[in-house]
């Protein structure tokens, strides 16, 4: 292929990369935009086949890579198209993790092949990537472990925990600087090690609400590392696609913190300033109210204003058509139905909008935080359907909790709150609940469907 | 391509990697985070672009996971995404179809 033509249509992906992450920002195009990242990946991934060489070279290896496309596309696509919603946060987090993988290994790949003949400018933007890769690579694999709760959910947080990771952080740096300076294969190797162990412990401490902050910020790492790697491989598509998601993943990033009331730098550097808490209190053995679902079924039914707070717990349950069915009985008795949505019900920013989007929820019901919370006095039933952080006190009046300083939604101030929960068991961040035991609370134990479908047939009987 | 040329495009590149996601809203974070995760699986054209050129049967290893691992990053990203939006489809259209409904009876 021509040189000109083929560097045209890098230009020509790059920019169908612009169009998509404008696009993705809005609600009507979203879904478009993406499409035109797909299709600008693909185009990208057919054209490097036919990349004009230096004279005397030839393609290598062309069988190996088709296969080794095939066996990924079997692997990607079956595991994206099964995956239940709830699980899409850590889906995202294993993607990103392998990408980061990825660019690791295309820069040592690469290394290798340089060999002595590297520029310094070369070998540092190789140690660039294959840092950050690395950690991008082992962080994700444990804010998978931690989502999919294959471990403790809470901030692993060990005593002297701070120094080893400085240490680890140190040495990263220090083999770094060995590699740069000396060269050669072990240093790298090294180096690479390093950086696996500090993504673990870099993420280990990060607990509850912070873990979707955390992927979005090693999404924007792993941008960073394919425009590195783009500099090493002399590709200008690379720097740009990478430079473009480093950028735009770090402004995601803020939005995120902003959103949620967390400071970016607290989750940064919380795994330098993290002490080990304190073993959680004694066992409760205060009474808390529990009640039947016909007892929720009448306090809903004499309501005048019901809002729904929809909560991990739903995503759970695939309850978010019950739910539906539920808020459209109370409609139709005349009831005011809102969903109050907090930005990070769930396990990532707008979990619950997609869910309830998917039950055809009218979207006018849907109120986000700061337009719902002023309603809460006039409301005369919340309904909390598996939430527990977001609506937990605690953030405002308890300093040093690991959710203290995010906005919640203010339930307490509506005249009764309903709980549909599992268990007592305390939330994502590990925290106990003072609303629980309110004297305006209502418990309705149980599976948030099961729970629903007893209370939309008690409503029913009424 | 001159060090001053690459500069140039990396600081471009991240002037509008700002600005294009700068009035996203909170609804769309998670798909854009997945949109934009899977953009960076473009690492794939690099890892083929090492694995053509690898010459030792480690450089070749090496390349051929990367590429394993880019595509199940990308082709992954963009579908996991597209089933994300795919919800929020057609959803201004929903209430409305069904006034028409009852309109027609």
């Amino acid at each position: 292929m021509n040189k000109n033509i083929y560097e045209l249509l890098g230009l020509v992906v790059a920019l169908s990369f612009i169009l998509a992450l404008k696009g993705l920002s809005a609600p009507k195009t979203a879904r478009r935009g993406n499409l035109i990242g797909a299709g600008g990946a693909t185009l990208a991934t057919i054209v490097v086949f036919f990349a004009p060489l230096g004279v005397g070279k030839s393609h290598h290896n062309t069988i190996l890579i088709l296969a080794a496309i095939a066996i990924g596309v079997l692997v990607g696509v079956p595991a994206a198209r099964k995956i239940q919603m709830t699980q899409m946060p850590q889906l995202v987090a294993l993607f990103n993790g392998v990408g980061g993988g990825a660019a690791a290994l295309v820069a040592t790949a690469e290394y290798l092949n340089l060999g002595a003949g590297a520029s310094k400018a070369e070998v540092v933007a190789t140690v660039f990537t294959v840092i950050v890769g690395c950690t991008s690579f082992s962080g994700s694999v444990i804010t998978f472990l931690k989502l999919q709760e294959l471990m403790t959910t809470r901030p692993v947080v060990f005593p002297g925990g701070r120094f080893v990771i400085a240490a680890t952080l140190a040495g990263v740096l220090g083999t770094g600087g060995w590699t740069i300076s000396s060269g050669g294969n072990t240093p790298l190797l090294v180096m690479g090690g390093l950086a696996l162990l500090f993504g673990v412990l870099f993420v280990l401490p990060v607990g509850g609400a912070d873990v979707p902050i955390v992927i979005s910020l090693l999404n924007a790492f792993t941008g960073l590392t394919v425009a590195a790697s783009g500099y090493v491989l002399q590709s200008t598509l690379l720097i740009v696609a990478g430079t473009l998601v480093g950028a735009s993943g770090t402004i995601l990033t803020r939005k995120m913190a902003e959103a949620m009331g967390r400071s970016l730098f607290g989750t940064l550097f919380g795994a330098f300033t993290a002490k080990p808490q304190e073993a959680a209190g004694a066992a409760e053995t205060r009474s808390v109210k529990s009640g039947s679902p016909d007892d929720v079924a009448i306090l809903l039914n004499y309501a005048q204003r019901v809002v729904i707070v929809p909560g991990f717990g739903l995503a759970v349950a695939q309850a978010q058509h019950t739910v539906r069915e539920l808020a459209d009985m109370l409609a139709a008795k005349g009831i005011d139905v809102a969903y109050g949505i907090h930005p990070v019900a769930g396990r990532m920013p707008g979990h619950m909008n997609v869910l309830l989007a998917e039950a055809n929820v009218p979207y006018e019901q849907l109120v986000e935080m700061d337009e719902v919370n002023p309603t809460f006095p006039q409301t005369d039933v919340v309904l909390v359907v598996g939430a527990n952080d977001v609506v937990n006190p605690a953030a405002k009046t308890t300093p040093g909790c690991p959710i203290y300083g995010m906005p919640i939604l203010d339930v307490s101030e509506a005249g009764n709150v309903i709980f549909l929960k599992r268990s007592m068991r305390p939330g994502f961040a590990g925290i106990e609940n003072e609303l629980l035991y309110d004297a305006k609370t209502t418990l309705l134990f149980g599976d948030a469907k099961d729970s629903l479908t007893k209370v939309v047939s008690a409503l029913k009987a009424l | 391509m001159t060090s001053m040329a690459i500069l140039t495009i990396f600081a471009l590149s991240i002037f509008v990697g700002f600005e294009v996601v700068s009035k996203v809203s909170t609804t769309l974070h998670t798909p854009l985070m997945s949109g934009a995760n899977a953009i960076h699986g473009i690492i794939l054209v690099g890892a083929i672009m090492v694995a053509d050129g690898a010459t030792s049967t480690l450089e070749t290893s090496l390349a051929i996971a990367a590429v394993l691992l880019a595509t199940i990053n990308m082709v992954g990203g963009f579908v996991v995404t597209d089933r994300m939006l795919e919800m929020f489809k057609g959803k201004p259209k929903a209430p409305k179809v069904s006034k028409d409904a009852e309109a027609a009876k």
